[in-house]
């Protein structure tokens, strides 16, 4: 049966079909849907985790009780993984342990661009690389198997544009029963890492590798496609499918397994092909290992490492390579100029707008621009921020965000900052999901330094950025079951911290005095600004409009950046198709001419 | 079986991943090989937004090459001019003929283009430039979210499949409580473009 099926739903059925029984993540684009995709499965236990570390553990730990196991992540939550995944690679498993590593070439929605394949050189353990959907749900198969017959956890790698692209896969398995009930084998040479037996396993990774190396060379993913022999392509992953249609008369060997590399497969590939050409996105990953075999190839020269590769990139390098003598077949295209941008925007009726705006007006950081929006002085106030929606709070004209540099550590920044004697006008913005993730040990540290800057959290009560998962906070669990919800403010106050303010997030005044209050402490205090996700609303009533007779065209209310105001020709109107309504009713609180109301009530009309 | 490259465009909330991945399924069914990819950015809400959508015996690369794009469905009209470079010469844009102002538009630092500007770059790439009134349409029919299924059935219009699939497929896809709505809007965007002469 062939289905049309995401990356993301490709690994996790191949998964499944596996036989995995456990399955623990954290939400980050664009892996969420793996761990969604599996959840659907009654007999599968999968688990949102606090961050990727604890869901590393859990795998870990499932694996050493037997359990085939899955862990999935992004780019940048193998680095908050990464003790655990070298504990794993030292260790070995027992059940399979496979890890999704999900890429993002492009910065669609990161705050770094990484390779994260060198981590399977790092921990010395074997990594796959699916190209479609379909390599998705087969590569899963090998992988367990290859785990349980290599005692080791194995890395599958992919990029958003493997994850995120739907194509036909033909689902030919079905689920595989457990090899075994699930028990713990006593060994503590095996999973007590005391150095004495750390010592021990060193070796036997070393040796692994070796015979991983060995298993490489009869993997069957790694396939052989020949073509004419002036160019031999080596490339893996979505890269193979770009240079595809970028040298479609070309000789291929595309990589399924792409650490350890198949050096004799290599060797005997370039020998047979006038030129080697590794395509790959980011760094030259493979292509410094090909190069370390005394192979000769190029790549890099000609293809970027920085951001997402193409068939047209990959096309235009092979030009300038000289490996194709045909002159472009797509045409120079004209780009049109100057039309207005349309970055993402905090949604209509968003819970973290009224907060910033506070914090904008009060910071008077509307001055920290000049006319071509260029940054210039130094703010009344710094906010350090975090990873989520409210991050889209940097772009003007809330303009409210000094940094964000990696989850958690807003918290850590805002102290550093205070420690350097910047003053105690600082600001640390993080979400629920976020502070849960990995803030509160950054309030204990606070806390215990005697720092006196103000943390608000913005409780959503969701994970909104990633698609809206739930989180220890919300009290259910990734497979719909309630459990006990972690309360932020006795959380906080266990903490140690005295100074704890729960705010409505649609109450402007409220929010401007605790702001203020909370600045003036001598503590350390922490504000919770609650409001529901305006994506999650039930239901909507009440659209807001304007009352043209009463409108001065101050402008404030476009200051708060809400994507239902809208001025069109010199006309302000509110689109009621998109204004949250009596939900939120910021804007009405802002107006000097108390011109904004309900629409029923007032005499403006919405234009078509 | 001819390979069609289509570009959905327009901007978050307008439910263009449920028609491009309607459109796939159908593609799917219809007995195409399809990719499809989205690029939404980092919010939901706001900011532009572009599926491609790949149909042909095989295809490779999921993402379609600037240029090479046979139809470019566009629900709003300055994400219309936007991606409008990735138009094949004679490819066929069909364009909602409705404007969305971004934040900047409405703060007055910048100018939304006239409907002759956005016209112009268009039949830079093509002669075949097709406005629908699809929002309007979708009002009148009593959701404006029914737009996406307006556009698909203007796309409809264009490809040789059957007309069977496309509504099993939207059938299958929409809670029952909104169906007949969007069944209404599928079948009025599929007369309407139907009827138009676009070379």
């Amino acid at each position: 049966m062939k289905k049309l099926l995401s990356g993301n739903e490709a690994l996790a059925l191949g998964a499944y079909h596996a036989g995995v029984t456990v399955a623990a993540a954290y939400p980050g684009t664009p892996s969420t849907e793996i761990l969604e995709s599996i959840a659907q499965f009654d007999d599968v236990y999968a688990e949102w985790s606090t961050n990727e570390k604890v869901a590393m553990e859990v795998g870990l730990g499932a694996a050493y009780a037997g359990a085939r196991t899955l862990v999935s992540l992004k780019q940048v939550g193998l680095n908050v993984a990464m003790d655990p995944f070298m504990a794993a690679a030292t260790t070995g498993i027992d059940g399979g342990m496979v890890v999704v590593c999900a890429g993002d070439p492009g910065i669609h929605s990161s705050q770094n661009e990484q390779d994260d394949r060198h981590y399977a050189r790092l921990a010395k353990i074997p990594m796959l690389e699916p190209a479609d959907s379909q390599e998705a749900y087969d590569l899963m198969a090998v992988a367990y198997d290859m785990s349980e017959e290599f005692d080791t956890p194995v890395l599958v790698y992919t990029t958003t544009r493997i994850s995120h692209s739907k194509s036909l896969v033909e689902v030919n398995r079905k689920r595989v029963a457990p090899a075994r009930q699930p028990g713990f084998k006593h060994d503590v040479q095996k999973y007590v890492m005391l150095p004495v037996h750390a010592r021990l396993r060193h070796p036997l990774i070393e040796d692994r590798l070796v015979k991983l190396a060995a298993y490489a060379e009869t993997f069957p993913h790694n396939q052989v496609l020949w073509g004419e022999r002036h160019l031999g392509v080596v490339t893996s992953g979505v890269a193979y499918q770009y240079a595809r249609e970028a040298f479609p008369r070309a000789s291929f060997l595309k990589l399924g397994m792409t650490y350890p590399l198949p050096r004799n497969v290599l060797l005997e590939f370039a020998d047979k092909v006038d030129r080697v050409m590794v395509v790959e996105e980011l760094d030259p990953f493979l292509q410094e290992n090909i190069q370390a075999m005394g192979i000769e190839v190029i790549g890099k020269e000609f293809i970027p490492r920085a951001g997402e590769l193409n068939s047209g990139i990959v096309e235009e390098a092979g030009r300038r390579a000289g490996l194709l003598d045909e002159p472009s077949q797509s045409r120079q295209v004209d780009l049109p100029q100057g039309l207005p941008r349309r970055p993402p925007l905090l949604c209509p009726g968003c819970p973290h707008t009224g907060l910033f705006f506070v914090l904008n007006t009060m910071g008077q950081r509307s001055k920290l621009l000049d006319s071509s929006g260029k940054a210039q002085g130094e703010s009344k106030l710094i906010i350090t921020g975090d990873i989520g929606c409210y991050t889209l709070a940097t772009y003007p004209p809330l303009s409210a965000m000094d940094t964000t540099a990696c989850m958690g550590a807003s918290i850590g920044k805002a102290l550093g900052m205070e420690k350097a004697g910047v003053g105690t006008k600082v600001i640390a913005v993080i979400g629920d999901s976020t502070f849960l993730h990995s803030g509160i040990t950054s309030v204990v540290n606070g806390v215990y330094n005697g720092g006196q800057i103000t943390i608000v959290i913005l409780d959503n009560g969701t994970t909104a950025m990633t698609g809206h998962q739930d989180h220890p906070g919300t009290g259910i669990s990734a497979q719909g079951k309630k459990t006990q919800p972690v309360e932020l403010e006795r959380l906080v106050r266990g903490i140690g911290v005295n100074d704890i303010k729960v705010i409505d997030a649609f109450d402007m005044k409220a929010l401007r005095a605790a702001v203020r209050s909370s600045l003036d402490s001598p503590e350390l205090s922490v504000i919770i600004v609650r409001g529901t996700c305006a994506v999650r609303l039930q239901t909507r009533s009440g659209p807001r409009a304007v009352d043209m007779d009463k409108c001065d065209d101050c402008g404030i209310c476009l200051r708060l950046g809400c994507p239902a105001i809208q001025k069109l020709d010199g006309q302000l109107y509110i689109d009621a198709a998109l204004c949250a309504g009596d939900a939120c009713t910021i804007c009405e609180q802002l107006c000097p001419k108390k011109a904004i109301g309900p629409l029923s009530a007032a005499a403006a009309e919405t234009p078509k | 079986m001819n390979k069609q490259d289509l570009l959905m465009v327009g901007v978050g909330g307008q439910g263009i991943i449920l028609a491009s991945d309607i459109l796939g399924e159908v593609a799917l069914t219809a007995g195409y090989d399809v990719k499809k990819t989205d690029t939404l950015g980092m919010a939901q809400r706001g900011g532009s937004v572009l599926s491609h959508v790949r149909l042909a015996g095989q295809v490779s690369s999921p993402l379609i090459k600037e240029g090479e794009v046979d139809m470019l469905v566009a629900f709003e009209k300055l994400e219309a001019a936007r991606w409008a470079h990735f138009l094949s010469p004679g490819g066929l844009a069909i364009v909602n003929n409705h404007a969305m102002p971004p934040l900047s538009v409405s703060m007055g630092t910048a100018r939304y283009p006239t409907d002759e500007e956005v016209g112009d770059i268009l039949r830079r790439q093509t002669n075949r430039v097709c406005f629908t009134n699809g929002t309007g349409r979708a009002a009148e029919l009593g959701d404006v979210r029914a737009l996406n299924m307006f556009m698909l059935g203007c796309v409809s219009s264009f490809l040789p499949i059957d007309v069977d699939l496309w509504k099993d497929c939207i059938s299958q896809r929409l809670p029952s409580r909104i169906l007949q709505i969007n069944m209404t809007a599928f079948e009025q965007g599929r007369k309407e473009t139907s009827n138009v002469n676009v070379g």
